[in-house]
């Protein structure tokens, strides 16, 4: 037993609501995709055998010293700036110390006290259209930790047979994006901290400065959640839920934090200010190590390294590359398509943005960009396992094979043959058309009236249908005939024809 | 010793370097002179115990390398580096590929790196015979060389004193004829002090001149690698084989290599403004090494130059500022050497294997007691609710001594002092006393809080032994401590002998040395 009550059950969502305000605070971690480590030459890259990625300065041998990779200060200035950031003109880099046997050199070499970016925000627009600001405390350069794996059953350092270590992803450059505590979220705090993680994401990745891949870690996010009593102002104490890996995660995470903390403090607790384990299975999180304000990290300047200095001149050149904000770009384009707003959300969601916006600059319609990648390409892709824009399909295709199609040359059937070809290599759709002689069948031979004319031979019921005035019984005729011209019959001609021989006006 | 070994041993480096370009003699003759006398006074009781091991293998291979492209002729001669086929030897600092590591330490015992150290990688392209790796206080912490974890090194001019430190090996190697150079690293006065102990030449070149890269550090806002020799001209020719940019440490200066050696050649000091640092003699300082210092005035004095009494009034808390940033960093420094990748692992006695446990006992058993000392004090120094008043204070003292030295070096082109305030001591003399030792640095530590380059040069014998008169000058002004160094060891060496070759002959064998004993 002890004093203080630190545990009870959890309240309801609503419940917890009634009586108290949330109070949030994202650290996100981001892994930027150089070509080498932050500190060091060693390839950046993810997934290979263990310990490969290493050289004697990641691995923090005697005598080794560090030198900053320009490209991940680049890459950390365009992320300051896109989280419209101050960029500091002068930032150093401090040794923070502790033991552990991920971290080789026992400091992880890390900004403290001069982040290079500083005092930004992000707008985040919630599903209703709703925007919440969110203002950034600072976006600071460390090196990442190697990765541990704990065997046993303990699944931790505590308590396991043996740990494993491996340092490939020891010195690979981190971006770690700290916010202001975040008031006022209301009932939309999990939501808001789903949309804000999901907004950090489309950033790095528009700025293609990250993998930005949640399931690698590419993206990591600790989530500080605390509750102050309905109409006060002064903030509770609070928990850091670490390493929360998806989107669904952040928002499951904070729901329960949420739910946890209005719990005890409702029962009179007192919540015990901690890092908190995200339970995936259960969807609760679990008691982590206890964290105080005072953990003691000796915290001093980095004397194996120069100051960083930013001309202002540099940074405005960073600034004129930035894309255009993601949310900026989504607003125009939904705007833009026409598309509904759960189209939109399909097509963010397949990841096709991109995609979509270069085949509509190749001149096709939104709809039908929109149709070739959500549809046939998509299909194509998934039976190969592959991403979408991983099957190599340009713009230009898209818009050659849409050509050929209100050329009346190709039907829909037949462009989609078409499309196989050209992922198989064998040239552009019109190549392939002529080579495979794939165009329909006009009728300047007669032969697909002649085909039509066997079709309704064949067909004497669908014909008095048709002539009964259901014109989409015609429909039951498409089949028979593109079966005698293999395919290659345009049913509008059909259409045409059949509608002619019954002397019924189109 | 044949008569041949003994003279080729005594030759200065470029004196060396002029015979096996000329063809008199070869590298491998010249290395196997001085593996010869490695062999003979190095070990034994009685031994100067200046290399913790020597790489007889490598070092030959090399010397034979460089006869052969000099036989050859040819481009590939011409193109020789001057000091090629030159031997050295390495403080055990700095990290060699092939040739064990340990700093002194049983932390590093039997470590062997996979990669070289930048000035490594320099002398191994100039194709210097590396003859092996010379002794020093564990991690470089100490002033006397007595804190090696693999025992002391003794002063060729009397082996019950001590040859300075951190870098005695280094030093009492060049003294004793068994390497005619060496490299040292200097982060309070390790080059510099054990050269005035062992009446040798040591350079502290301006930080980030030489690389870093490859010496293990202690306190990295003051480390530097420099020379050891036992002349001012070879003491530059090597400064300038280590020193230029290199871009694996973020440290290291950009900008041409000033010209030293040919400095050295033409040195004199009419004109040139000397400045007697005002608070680096007096008290503490012993009435022999100020005779001696003050003779080398009056010699410059007569040479032309003109001497000037400079004031640097917060020199009083140089030692103060020194023992909190130093100890500071090797805290931090030395926290990676925790049995878990490489090196010693100690298990606890009893107990559970844990993490903490299994780098606390290896931490505990691997470190000598001075090293403990260090990273207590920084851990101290380095706590929340402490820095401002340790860390942050020591800082700004730094700042101040630098204005000091701006402030200085407007009155003055170089400044000089003794380089230490006492001649060798006793072996075992301050082993209870750390401050006493630590007050042994009391001229050098400046110069490291500052980044200005160092040189001490020998200043004659007090008690029969050696006095070191240090010289000082402005950041990348290296080229002024080697002029008025070499123009005072001119002045000094005219009519009499140099210093080196004044030392005593040191007995060759432990059987000779029982004999010499006995008598």
């Amino acid at each position: 037993m002890t004093d203080t009550l630190t545990d009870a059950s959890p309240l309801s969502f609503e419940e917890a609501l009634e009586r108290f305000d949330p109070v949030l605070g994202f650290e996100v971690h981001v892994e930027l995709n150089t070509k080498t480590k932050m500190f060091s030459s060693a390839p950046n890259a993810f997934g290979d055998e263990p310990n490969t990625n290493v050289n004697e300065v990641c691995l923090g041998l005697p005598g080794t010293l560090p030198v900053v990779n320009g490209k991940a200060v680049e890459y950390a200035v365009k992320l300051g700036l896109a989280l419209n950031c101050e960029i500091a003109e002068r930032c150093r880099f401090a040794r923070k110390q502790y033991f552990y046997p991920d971290t080789p050199k026992n400091w992880q070499t890390s900004q403290y006290d001069e982040p290079i970016a500083f005092d930004g925000y992000l707008d985040i627009e919630l599903d209703d259209g709703e925007v919440f600001r969110v203002e950034i405390e600072r976006a600071h350069m460390e090196e990442d930790a190697g990765k541990l794996t704990h065997a046993g059953t303990s699944g931790r350092i505590q308590g396991a047979d043996y740990s494993l270590v491996d340092y490939n992803r020891s010195g690979i450059p981190l971006v770690e994006i700290v916010t202001k505590p975040i008031v006022g979220a209301g009932a939309r705090a999990p939501e808001l901290a789903r949309a804000y993680v999901s907004a950090v994401r489309d950033i790095v990745k528009g700025l293609d400065i990250s993998d930005a891949k949640m399931e690698r870690g590419n993206v990591r996010c600790d989530a500080n959640v605390s509750m102050m009593p309905k109409g006060t102002t002064t903030f509770g104490t609070r928990s850091e839920t670490k390493n929360v890996n998806s989107l669904r995660a952040v928002e499951h995470a904070v729901t329960y934090e949420m739910r946890r903390h209005a719990g005890i403090l409702a029962a009179g607790g007192t919540i015990v200010q901690e890092t908190r384990h995200w339970q995936e299975g259960s969807r609760t999180t679990s008691s982590g190590r206890p964290k105080s304000d005072a953990d003691d990290y000796r915290y001093f300047p980095e004397p194996d390294l120069v100051p960083i200095v930013t001309t202002a001149a540099w940074v405005e050149e960073l600034r004129a590359q930035l894309p255009e904000p993601p949310a900026d770009r989504k607003r125009r384009l939904l705007a833009a398509w026409g598309f509904s707003e759960q189209e939109f959300r399909d097509v963010v969601a397949a990841g096709l943005l991109d995609e979509i916006d270069e085949t509509v600059a190749a001149g096709v319609s939104p709809s039908v960009a929109r149709k070739w990648w959500m549809g046939e390409i998509s299909r194509l892709a998934n039976a190969r396992d592959l991403e979408p824009a991983a099957l190599g399909v340009e713009p230009g295709t898209i818009s050659a094979l849409n050509g050929l199609i209100t050329q009346g040359r190709i039907n829909d059937k037949i462009a989609r043959q078409v499309l196989e070809h050209v992922i198989a290599g064998e040239g552009t759709p019109e190549e392939i058309v002529t080579v495979r002689g794939l165009e329909v069948v006009s009728d300047d031979s007669g032969a697909l009236t002649a085909a039509v004319e066997k079709a309704m031979a064949g067909n004497p019921d669908v014909v008095e249908k048709i002539a009964a005035g259901k014109l989409k019984a015609i429909g039951a005729l498409i089949g028979p005939v593109m079966k005698e011209t293999r395919g290659q019959a345009d049913a509008g001609k059909v259409r045409e024809i059949v509608l002619a021989k019954l002397g019924i006006e189109g | 010793m044949t008569t041949h070994t003994h003279e080729l041993i005594r030759l200065t480096a470029a004196e060396m370097a002029a015979k096996l370009r000329a063809g008199e003699i070869t590298s491998v003759a010249l290395t196997q002179a001085h593996l010869d006398r490695i062999a003979a006074v190095d070990g034994g009781e009685r031994g100067i115990n200046a290399f913790l091991h020597v790489s007889e293998e490598e070092a030959l291979r090399t010397a034979a390398e460089v006869d052969a492209i000099r036989a050859a002729g040819g481009a590939e001669a011409e193109a020789l580096h001057p000091l090629a086929g030159v031997p050295i030897a390495v403080k055990d600092l700095i990290v060699t590929q092939g040739q064990p590591t340990t700093a002194g330490s049983k932390m590093l015992d039997g470590w062997m790196s996979p990669y070289d150290a930048t000035v490594v990688t320099r002398l191994r392209d100039a194709k210097l015979p590396i003859l092996g790796k010379t002794n020093l206080d564990e991690f470089a912490m100490g002033s006397s060389t007595e804190h090696s974890a693999y025992g002391v090194t003794r002063n060729p001019w009397d082996i019950t004193r001590i040859p300075g430190g951190s870098g005695g090996g280094s030093a009492a190697a060049v003294a004793a004829f068994e390497a005619p150079l060496a490299l040292g690293t200097d982060t309070g006065g390790s080059i510099r002090q054990p050269g005035a102990m062992t009446g040798t030449v040591g350079g502290k070149p301006t930080y980030g001149a030489v690389s870093r890269y490859g010496a293990i550090a202690m306190a990295s806002s003051l480390d530097q690698i420099g020379p050891v020799a036992r002349t001012t001209e070879d003491a530059a020719l090597l400064h300038e084989l280590i020193a230029g940019h290199d871009p694996k440490d973020s440290t290291s200066l950009t900008g041409e290599v000033p010209a030293l050696a040919e400095t050295v050649r033409g040195a004199d000091v009419s004109g040139l403004r000397v400045g007697v640092i005002k608070q680096l003699q007096g008290e503490g300082y012993q009435e022999g090494v100020l005779a001696r210092f003050h003779e080398a005035l009056d010699a410059l004095r007569a040479a032309g130059a003109e001497i000037v009494e400079v004031d640097c009034p917060s020199f009083e808390y140089a030692l103060g500022a020194y023992y909190l940033i130093m100890p500071s960093e090797a805290s931090s420094n030395l926290a990676k050497f925790d049995g878990v990748r490489y090196g010693t692992r100690v298990l606890p006695e009893a107990g559970p294997l844990t993490i903490e446990r299994v780098m606390g006992s290896t931490r505990a058993a691997g470190f000598g007691d001075e090293v403990k000392r260090r990273i207590i004090l920084g851990t101290y120094a380095l706590s929340a609710g402490y820095y401002d008043a340790y860390y942050g204070s020591a800082q700004k003292v730094r700042t101040l001594i630098q204005q000091d030295f701006d402030a200085a070096f407007t009155k003055a082109d170089v400044l000089i002092s003794p380089t230490s305030p006492t001649v060798a001591f006793p072996l075992g003399e301050k082993d209870d006393d750390p401050l006493a030792m630590y007050l042994n640095d009391v001229a050098t530590i400046p110069a490291n809080l500052a980044g200005i380059p160092g040189l001490s040069v020998p200043g004659g014998l007090s008690e029969g032994l050696p006095v070191g008169i240090q010289f000082l000058a402005p950041i990348r002004e290296d080229a002024r401590v080697y002029r008025a160094g070499a123009a005072l060891e001119k002045l000094l060496t005219q009519d009499a002998e140099p210093l080196w070759a004044q030392a005593p002959e040191l007995a060759e064998t432990a059987e000779a040395a029982a004999h010499a004993a006995g008598k």
